[in-house]
């Protein structure tokens, strides 16, 4: 059985000012995190899986030490079958990485990188709070480049505090002039809890205006797609056959096993994640080796909206005979109401094999996605 | 019964709220051993949750106690309690008529509200001897004397041997209770006469059906008599009378000048008819006791359910709320905007409030309610007669010969130092002063004609906010006079919403037209397009706003392949959803009906 392998890394040297993901700056822990990791992977020993897509994302995987991410890689070999054409994926901040790093990384087999550069303005990674600056960020990926690298993603931000278009603009330009495989651009969300968010609150964080904030987004559309990127979801840009596999199966409903603190699952229906908290998830593994802090049975009426919101985050759209393949019933015979509504919006529109959101769609994809909701 | 009626007393608490009516009542009935203190729970006579959080009494009740008196003889005392606000002054006057005396408390620190005297007025009408009593005077600011003065200046009665209590602390209860037996007359009447009976309250009870609350005038009622509704000629056998004690207690027989029970398996309080005398059925009473008006409902508006499934609960739960409320009025009604409901109307805005509330509390039902409006008469140019009481219904001005609303005379009490702010606010809500009183140097009685309308659109709020709380309320309905009254129309995106029109009146309507737009601006969520907001007089806009449209909704990035709470943001978008009226192609929160409501 192929599943996608996702695996949590939940440290961070300093974490950026917008984040609200899983991650902890507490990295006297990560020798203990790292043992139960391993625990965890070693579990699925004997199994029978034959993963297609690894994953390492954080926080930020790259802040350990070359030895840790060796011995965490053989032990995943030895636990599972990884395809000899699977992709390898690991996230890295430019800022904690030297050409030894990604010699390591190369070596043990990872053959994607993820890079966040995020913005190329230094005054706008500052308010951001990310530890590299462009040079640095600029530097690593001519080496990772060198070293022979042929599949990068970067990641790229819009809606920043103090950002104008003409510096997401800049961006994409220089960004372009690199040729990377991937790019991913994410629009700012602020999150609670977060630097950003109390900025926020006190009215102190000049977020760009909405109408500036979508201009990004639909410039970044046209540009991108003018050098020959292919739009592929709703944040995700790709050369030919690059799309990033892992990504692909989230949106295409297939089944993935998320590793580490927090990370999240879909595996026979069930979506389920472990302990958020470190000490808590090594708690867990050391006593009972599952570290689940949440499961949920998936029925029917949800499977069918995952599967929708999901498949329609895909620019080719949701399949309807995917659609169909999976839950034994026409598209139609489900969502023959809603898919009529959201047409006549001007938010949906379909074709023989395809139903997918339109342009005004993509700014107003969670009020398409909200219809399909049981 | 084995006490005479020499020996028995009927009397009720004339009190504003908050002076200690119930707590006085609360004592008496300890005093009497009617009720155990272990079994006391503060302010017994306040039955209904919503009125022990309000400290008012909504219903009239009634409790009987027996008191051996200084002179060692027992006495029955029958107090019956009288609601404490104006919307229900009809009722308060038959239990006034139900009794020979009355408690006139007034609170030593505040002296005499405006409810207190229009009460105070009604129960000298009816020749109630009157006992003043003053209470909180364990209070440091008490001050008995000036409450004496105002009871002598402003009602004319003799406050000397006004009795002095704490009803806190229990202080003058016993000179309460022989003030009762000394100075209210017994009630007279005949045992020998046709039955008369008078009812001042009812309530439904489910095993029991309708329970009449009565003063038997004349005669003798009990079970198995056959009796008559002199007003709707009903007739019934009764199964049971009996006493308060405070709980109802079967009894053989009630005689003349007795306080209590009937019940007659009457199926519907609407045939016990407050105000309505009770006969004998085989030998039916000549006349029936002066004052019987049928309850007519002011106040109207429109009560929808939030959710649409809700429709039938709210039918069987008005249904219900009606069985032990017969001046509750409701009929089924149709919005475009808010699809089925229902049209109901109240005595007044109070009696509005306590039905919401009920309905919200005891029936679990969300609702969405219209603008209250009163009735208007409106005379078409075809001669036409017509009264509306909902905007849906205002015909088009060019048919419109004259329009007449509802005028009454307020009284308002208030400190001297707010009479300026109080007399800027009464102009500004259409009134014309009639006269102003000093009771003393401190305090004034204001009295203007003023439109009903005005008075159940904002005016009691803020008359409390512009006085701290220190002006009274009374008013009284006086007639019709004709007004300039327009109709208001919101339209959102270009369409009337009807749920949101209300009548109002000409030189009021630019103001009301540019708040409403302001306030739906803030309350409208952004959509994907632009939506205008107008407030229209027939074809011609007087105001617009517009919510300005969303640019995006949608969330960008997936952590990690955590679908759970991408998940949960749009269930939560979903439940937000749920909860808004579609009109046209907007979307309208709940918040925007409250809008219509309350303007500051």
């Amino acid at each position: 059985m192929s599943i996608a392998l996702y695996i949590h890394i939940p440290f961070c040297v300093k974490k950026c000012n917008y984040c609200d993901f899983n991650s902890f700056e507490a990295l006297e822990l990560i020798p203990a995190y790292l043992e139960a990791l391993k625990k965890e992977i070693s579990d699925l020993k004997g199994k029978g899986y034959t993963v297609s897509t690894v994953y390492i994302g954080g926080g930020t995987p790259t802040i350990l030490k070359d030895e840790e991410l060796v011995s965490l890689l053989e032990i995943l070999h030895q636990s599972v079958h990884i395809t000899s054409d699977a992709e390898v994926t690991i996230e890295a901040n430019p800022g904690t990485l030297t050409r030894q790093k990604l010699l390591s990384l190369k070596t043990m087999g990872i053959n994607r990188l993820s890079l966040g550069l995020q913005a190329y303005q230094n005054r706008l990674l500052k308010i951001m709070g990310r530890i590299h600056t462009v040079e640095e960020f600029e530097k690593n990926y001519e080496t990772a480049r060198k070293i022979g690298f042929d599949n990068i993603n970067v990641d790229l931000m819009f809606g920043l505090p103090e950002q104008q278009v003409e510096d997401f603009y800049k961006t994409l330009e220089y960004l372009v002039g690199l040729c990377p495989e991937h790019i991913s651009c994410y629009a700012l969300s602020v999150e609670d809890g977060t630097p950003f968010y109390r900025l926020w609150q006190k009215g102190a964080l000049p977020l760009p205006s909405e109408e500036d904030e979508r201009e990004m987004y639909h410039r970044a559309v046209e540009f991108l797609t003018g050098k020959g990127y292919n739009h592929y979801e709703i944040s995700n840009f790709a050369v030919s056959k690059r799309e990033s596999k892992h990504n692909m199966v989230y949106w295409s409903y297939k089944d993935y096993l998320g590793l580490g603190a927090g990370a999240h699952s879909f595996f026979n229906n069930e979506r389920f994640y472990n302990y958020t908290l470190i000490p808590a998830y090594i708690k867990s593994i050391q006593k009972s080796s599952s570290a689940v802090a949440y499961l949920e049975k998936i029925c029917i009426e949800e499977q069918q909206a995952e599967f929708c919101f999901l498949g329609l985050r895909l620019l080719k759209g949701l399949s309807k005979e995917a659609f169909c393949r999976r839950f034994n019933k026409e598209i139609t015979q489900v969502y023959g109401n809603v898919i009529g509504k959201l047409k006549k919006q001007g938010l949906l529109r379909e074709n023989q094999k395809y139903l997918k959101l339109t342009t005004q769609g993509l700014d107003f994809a969670n009020a398409v996605f909200v219809e399909f909701m049981p | 019964m084995s006490i005479p009626r020499e020996r028995i007393r009927n009397f009720c608490i004339i009190a504003h709220i908050d002076h200690g009516k119930s707590t006085l009542a609360d004592r008496l009935l300890e005093h009497t051993n009617t009720i155990t203190e272990r079994k006391m729970e503060n302010q017994v006579l306040d039955k209904m949750d919503l009125e022990k959080e309000r400290g008012i009494t909504i219903k009239a009740k009634a409790v009987r106690m027996i008191y051996k008196a200084a002179n060692g003889e027992e006495y029955l005392l029958n107090l019956i309690d009288t609601p404490g606000h104006v919307d229900f002054t009809y009722e308060v006057s038959r239990s006034l008529a139900a009794c020979e005396g009355a408690l006139l408390v007034v609170d030593a620190t505040q002296g005499i509200e405006a409810q207190t005297l229009a009460n105070t007025y009604l129960a000298l009408e009816h020749n109630l001897e009157i006992i003043p009593v003053i209470n909180k005077i364990d209070l440091q600011s008490a001050d008995p004397d000036e409450a004496k003065r105002e009871i002598e200046d402003i009602i004319g009665l003799g406050a000397e041997d006004a009795i002095l209590t704490s009803a806190k602390i229990g202080k003058g209860i016993q000179e309460v209770l022989e003030a009762i037996v000394q100075r209210i007359p017994p009630p007279e009447g005949r045992h020998e006469s046709p039955l008369r009976a008078l009812i001042f309250d009812s309530l439904y009870d489910s095993y029991k059906g309708a329970v009449a609350f009565v003063r038997v005038l004349d005669g003798n009622i009990q079970p198995k008599q056959m009796i008559k509704m002199m007003s709707t000629g009903k007739i019934f056998e009764v199964t049971e009378v009996g006493v308060f004690n405070p709980d109802m207690q079967a009894v053989e027989i009630l005689g003349a000048g007795e306080v209590g029970y009937v019940v007659a398996s009457i199926k519907n309080v609407i045939d016990t008819r407050v105000g309505d005398t009770i006969t004998d059925a085989d030998k039916p009473a000549k006349e029936p006791l002066p004052g019987y008006k049928k309850a007519v409902p002011m106040v109207f508006c429109g009560m929808y359910p939030a959710e649409g499934e809700e429709y039938e609960n709210l039918k069987e739960a008005l249904g219900k709320l009606q069985l032990s409320d017969a001046s509750l009025f409701f009929e089924p009604e149709t919005s475009a905007a808010l699809g089925f409901g229902f049209r109901c109307g109240f005595l007044g805005l109070l009696h509005m409030d306590v039905i919401q509330e009920r309905l919200e509390r005891e029936y679990n039902l969300n609702l969405i309610t219209t603008a209250p409006s009163v009735i208007f008469k409106i005379v078409k140019t075809d001669g036409c007669k017509i009264d509306v009481d909902n905007p849906t219904n205002f015909p088009d001005p060019a048919e419109i010969e004259y329009i007449e609303e509802p005028y009454v005379e307020a009284s308002i009490m208030l400190p001297t130092e707010y009479v300026g702010t109080v007399m800027d606010l009464c102009q500004e809500k259409r009134g014309t002063m009639r006269d102003m009183e000093y009771i003393n140097e401190k305090r004034v009685i204001l009295r203007y004609d003023m439109p009903l309308s005005e008075i159940i659109y904002d005016l009691f709020d803020h008359l409390k906010s512009r006085t701290r709380g220190y002006a009274s309320l009374d008013y009284e309905l006086t007639g019709y006079k004709k007004s300039d009254m327009v109709k208001l129309d919101i339209l959102l995106n270009g369409e009337v919403v009807d749920a949101l029109s209300f009548i109002v009146h000409k030189d009021r309507v630019y103001n009301r037209g540019r708040q409403i737009t302001e306030k739906l601006k803030d309350v409208i969520p952004r959509h994907m397009f632009e939506v205008p907001i107008q407030a229209a007089i027939g074809g011609k806009i007087i105001a617009r706003e517009t919510v300005r449209a969303l640019r995006k909704n949608v969330l960008a990035k997936c952590y990690g392949g955590d679908i759970t709470r991408k998940k949960k943001l749009l269930e939560k978008q979903k439940e937000g959803k749920k909860r808004m009226r579609q009109i046209g192609n907007v979307e309208l929160p709940q918040e925007a009906f409250m809008a219509i409501l309350k303007m500051d």
